[in-house]
């Protein structure tokens, strides 16, 4: 008659040697699992107010951002304060988005059919699927806009890369960029968090006469208007910043919303 | 009484005299790469010395019963769990810390200290005395930390955690910072600086040379 009281069960189990093969598989099994345990609870304990500090975070940096525009807390203060406005978009149609406020766009974004799948051609940033509705925030003095902030995304050499674009009121011109998210090699690729860089965005020009984008992070030093200086040891990243920049302002991207603008419909 | 002391003993032993850091030369990576500023190297110090106390003392709870055949296997996941807990709760309560200490906090999983006291201690002694040794090996590993880190901010920016200790030049003061001491070579220089203080003041710590030094100019049998 086998013993199947489990207090003696675990007492035999104790009691068995430490070579036995049966018992180095179930003290394996049983470190793994009570490991495991603690991991998944510490993760999804602690995930709501991680995702709180990410939030607080983007909000600081688009803040910092639109103050590293140059002329641009003249233009807030001579518009009182509430200069910035927030507007969801619907990237098809380069118009604001029917029915959708910024307290509903995550739930939005939350179903399959509001995505786009992108065609490998169409899809350079590596993305995959694109949003059809995005956040953007607008600045206007008058009624015309002066200030357009973008948010994008692209895939980096280890992950995801998402940043804020800032255009110019003409949607020609680069008034500058923060990177928000990015899991680039540390002191290499990481080196797009570095604000110096960052800065050399501002002034640059997306498009040439003909309106072909000619934005780019170079290899090595930039040059011209539409160049920034590249990151040595660190083209894959580079590559995916320029790849990630030329994606949103095209067609597929904010290209549509751009064009309205241009034409002030906004 | 004896228990007490002996306790004490294991506890104070490696903050100076047995430090894992200058004597064992452990964890070296890590004490080079968080310490430009005193309050990553505190963040560091506090949080190997959480990983290192909870590992030591779980691992000498199941001493018994873990095969020798899976023993590293077994202590390297509990240490690894640990870790990604602390970065977890890093990331929830201090995130800008945790931002600017990036991949170092779950590099404390390949940190030598803490396997180096979980096999060669852990593994063989009871748990309070496991705990109270992995606590006086964090604690050393932090002093140098703190040591180092604490120099390199003073001296790099004449900062303290943050506040102006010695007025910049550029400031109208009179110091002007050393921006070699946020570079990673000013943390080696400061290391072996105090690795040679430490082997003068206890000479019985230097190592015996691996080989006799190469003489020239002299005649030979």
């Amino acid at each position: 008659m086998a013993d199947l009281n489990p207090f003696s069960l675990w007492r035999r189990f104790l009691n068995t040697p430490n070579d036995n093969r049966a018992k180095t598989l179930a003290v394996a099994f049983l470190v793994s699992a009570a490991c495991a345990l603690l991991v998944t609870a510490a993760t999804v304990l602690l995930r709501p107010i991680q995702a709180e500090n990410r939030a607080a975070e983007q909000q600081a940096r688009l803040e910092a951002l639109i103050a590293a525009v140059p002329g641009i807390s003249e233009l807030i203060a001579a518009s009182g304060g509430e200069a910035l406005s927030t507007v969801v978009v619907d990237l098809d149609r380069g118009a604001a988005a029917t029915g959708i406020t910024p307290e509903t766009l995550a739930a939005a974004l939350a179903e399959q059919g509001n995505w786009t799948a992108l065609a490998p051609a169409d899809d350079i940033a590596g993305i995959g699927n694109r949003p059809d509705y995005a956040q953007i925030y607008l600045l206007r003095s008058g009624e015309a806009v002066s200030l357009a902030i973008l948010p994008v995304v692209g895939s980096g050499y280890n992950g995801r890369i998402q940043a804020l674009l800032a255009l110019d009121g003409d949607m020609r011109r680069l008034a500058g960029i923060a990177i928000t998210e990015q899991m680039e090699t540390p002191g290499l690729g990481a080196r797009i968090e570095e604000p110096l860089w960052q800065q050399s965005f501002a002034g640059k020009q997306l498009f040439d006469e003909s309106g072909a984008t000619r934005f780019a992070v170079a290899r090595g030093p930039g040059r011209g208007e539409f160049e920034v200086d590249g990151i040595t040891g660190a083209t894959r990243t580079s590559n995916a910043v320029t790849n990630m920049v030329r994606f949103w302002v095209g067609p597929k991207g904010y290209g549509p919303l751009m064009a309205a603008i241009r034409r002030g419909e906004f | 009484m004896a228990a007490g002391a002996s306790l004490w003993g294991t506890l104070t032993a490696p903050l100076i005299r047995q430090n894992p850091v200058t004597l064992q030369i452990l964890g070296i990576c890590s004490a080079l790469a968080v310490t430009t500023s005193l309050d990553t190297a505190l963040t560091m110090a506090i949080s190997l010395t959480v990983v290192v106390v909870l590992a030591a003392g779980i691992v000498s709870l199941i001493r018994r019963h873990i095969p020798t055949s899976i023993r590293l296997i077994v202590q390297i996941i509990i240490i690894g769990s640990l870790v990604v807990v602390i970065d977890q709760c890093l990331k929830a309560w201090f995130f800008e810390l945790s931002q600017r200490l990036s991949v170092f906090v779950s590099l404390i999983a390949t940190n030598c200290i803490v396997l180096g006291r979980t096999e060669s201690f852990a593994r063989t002694n009871p748990p309070l005395p496991s705990m109270v040794d992995a606590l006086g090996n964090g604690l050393g590993y932090g002093l140098v930390l703190v040591v180092i880190g604490a120099c390199r901010e003073l001296f790099g920016t004449g900062k303290l955690l943050g506040v102006q200790i010695l007025p910049l030049a550029e400031q109208g003061g009179w110091f002007t910072p050393l921006s070699l001491m946020l570079l990673a070579p000013s943390a080696f220089f400061l290391l072996g600086a105090l690795v040679w203080a430490m082997r003068s003041l206890w000479p019985e710590q230097a190592d015996d040379p691996d080989f006799p030094p190469h003489e020239t100019g002299e005649e030979r049998p």
